[in-house]
């Protein structure tokens, strides 16, 4: 195996000092929710431990989680990240293009056998033996199951790798299908979003690399230190929420004063992600924060849930659409029309058999 | 030798035997029938089932109440600062405690249908597998479409009664209470003894929106389980041939007229 930098080499290369990499360490240890006794652990891994290889392949997508990566709020995380990771692959970020890349990517394959790491950004269609996605001529699907076979893990970037996102919503023309549908047995941790957030994409890697193993992963296979708690719970206008202060419409005086915005179909309770805790662009704001809404961009599924704006998940099997609420209050009506003809027909029976008891007395 | 022993409660030995459909479909006990030569009505509902009822009836009215509420929120109020105002979580706390105590009380219920008679255990199972309970099924059914002029006595449900306390009530709330849990679950975190319990119906569902409108559509079948059951109740007070209301209070079932069947 060539000799590879140790990320400390790298960085230093960089011409990053000595404090400012233990400066790294100790926010990468907070960010993972570590103790102060882990900050001389990420650096010793990171000083004596090669750097991992990471094969970045992209299938039908949008690219906004390269663009969230790059945006990595701290600097330093994302020049870490980047240098810290020998991304020897990824056709957007590469110099290499055409052949070169292909040769790039069979070659990393081949070097690095057993020991890379693959992230996946997109998702692969189905239909039509998978022409709706080709790379370097060939159907993305297989790009992905040959760069698979030999990944010590993948990574399910965004909505899209791990649920399937827009292009896998109903009616799914292309068959677009999330990356663990197709590649059944390697360990795969979702980092759903669309985009997921920078700091949560560079803080699974920097997990990765420094501890070598895979995060604590949830029941749907997500890291649980980024995405164990819903928006809600850790919102900031939350106490508007329990004290029942909402905002009514968005134009209204309770949306100036920063109300809850449960009312306008805010999908935060239902959603599981860092957005609140680690926010986005340098921890500047993020929508609820801009007062919108959350739209639930990290769950499973979130374009086929009705609306943005509605709190409950739209019903489609009745031919029409419709909300638990319609469905509920038509069943109901219909039930009282029921009820109310049968007490008529119930009362008028009854008369009718006294008056004939009556008569035949 | 005379075998057989005159029997004060038989005052004719060549009557038919009495309740055949609710003894044929298990719903009716020797001592029930013993009960009825004796007097017009048969101890049914134990102390436990009818705690359990009202006390499950109140639960399930709170529940309705807030859970709409939590799903449709009052129109904002603004009594104090956010600080001190904790009006939509005590509409939550309400549902959460409801939803607690119906949790218990039903798991108390399950437990006495082990110690209770057979009543107790009716909406429990359902006798699919009994033809004649099929057939009595089609013929409540049929009285309460007008179709036939008399229903018959029963000493528990009637079968309709039973498919609908089977379905809404045992399936139903069960469905409710797991659900309920789940959401509970995602507010208690995980690694909470209800995540650790009840936090795969979340995996199973895969969003927890989704999981929302399950539990709303829940109650909405709860909505139309109460209607029917009030329904049926006072109409069946009325126009059946025993007793509905007052027997849920006092546990004994009266009959109206002294027809075997």
């Amino acid at each position: 195996m060539p000799q590879i930098e140790t990320f400390y080499d790298v960085m230093r290369r960089q011409g990053i000092t000595r404090r400012s990499f233990m400066k790294y360490c100790s926010l990468t240890a907070a960010a993972l929710g570590l103790g102060p006794s882990f900050v001389p652990k990420i650096a010793h891994a990171m000083e004596t431990k090669p750097r991992t290889p990471v094969i970045w392949v992209h299938g039908l997508e949008c690219t906004c989680c390269s663009e969230s990566f790059i945006r990595a709020a701290h600097p330093l995380a994302k020049d870490v990240v980047l240098s810290m990771i020998s991304l020897d692959y990824d056709d957007t970020l590469m110099a290499a293009a055409g052949h070169a890349a292909e040769a790039a990517l069979m070659d990393t394959i081949e070097k690095y056998k057993g020991n890379y790491i693959l992230a996946v950004e997109g998702n692969p269609p189905l239909n039509e033996d998978g022409m709706y996605c080709i790379i370097g001529g060939k159907p993305f699907v297989e790009q992905l199951k040959m760069a698979a076979e030999h990944a010590k893990a993948i990574i399910s970037w965004g909505a899209c790798a791990s649920y399937g996102c827009v292009q896998a919503a109903a009616p799914n023309p292309t068959r677009a299908v999330p990356v663990h549908k197709v590649i059944l047995d390697k360990p795969i941790i979702k980092v759903p979003g669309c985009p997921p957030i920078a700091e949560v994409m560079t803080g699974v890697i920097t997990y990765m690399l420094t501890f070598d193993r895979l995060p604590e992963l949830d029941r749907q296979g997500r890291p649980a230190m980024f995405y164990s708690q819903r928006i809600h719970d850790k919102c900031y206008r939350r106490p508007h929420f329990d004290a029942g202060q909402f905002v009514e419409q968005w134009d209204d005086d309770y949306a100036k004063k920063g109300y809850c915005l449960y009312k306008m179909g805010c999908k935060g309770p239902t959603t599981y992600n860092a957005c609140s805790t680690v926010r986005w662009n340098e921890g500047v704001s993020f929508p609820i924060q801009s007062g919108h809404g959350c739209i639930g961009c990290s769950e499973d599924g979130f374009w086929d849930q009705g609306s943005f704006y509605d709190r409950l998940t739209t019903i489609k099997q009745f031919g029409v659409e419709a909300t638990a609420d319609k469905i509920g209050l038509t069943a109901v009506g219909a039930l009282g029309a029921g009820v109310a003809l049968h007490v008529a027909a119930s009362a008028l029976k009854r008369a009718q058999k006294k008056t004939q008891e009556k008569t035949e007395a | 030798m005379d075998e057989r022993v005159i029997n004060i409660h038989i005052p004719n030995p060549d009557a038919p035997i009495p309740l055949e459909a609710a003894r044929l479909t298990g719903a009716a006990r020797p001592e029930d029938i013993e009960s009825i030569f004796l007097k017009t009505s048969v101890y049914v509902y134990e102390v436990p089932v009818r705690l359990w009822h009202w006390l499950n009836a109140a639960m399930i009215f709170i529940l309705m109440g807030t859970g709409y509420l939590i799903a449709r929120p009052l129109p904002t109020m603004e009594i104090a600062e956010a600080t001190d105002q904790f009006l939509f979580g005590y509409i939550r706390f309400a549902h959460f405690a409801a939803g607690m105590v119906l949790t218990v009380a039903f798991a108390a219920r399950i437990i006495w249908a082990f110690f209770g008679n057979v009543h107790s255990r009716q909406m429990f199972k359902l006798p699919i597998h009994n033809p004649r309970w099929i057939k009595e099924l089609i013929f409540e059914l049929k009285w309460y479409l007008f179709l036939v002029p008399q229903p018959k006595k029963y000493v528990g449900h009637n079968p309709l009664a039973h498919a609908a306390m089977f379905f809404f009530i045992t399936l139903g709330m069960t469905f409710m209470i797991v659900t309920g849990f789940a959401l509970y679950a995602e507010g208690a975190g995980q690694g909470s003894i209800y995540d650790q319990t009840f936090g795969w119906v979340l995996g199973l569902v895969g969003n927890s929106q989704r999981l929302h409108t399950l539990h709303h559509l829940g109650m909405w079948s709860i909505v139309i389980f109460t209607i029917i059951h009030i329904y049926a109740a006072i109409r069946e007070d009325i126009m059946s041939r025993q007793s509905m209301l007052s027997t849920i209070v006092s546990g004994w079932r009266t009959f109206k007229d002294d027809r075997a069947e």
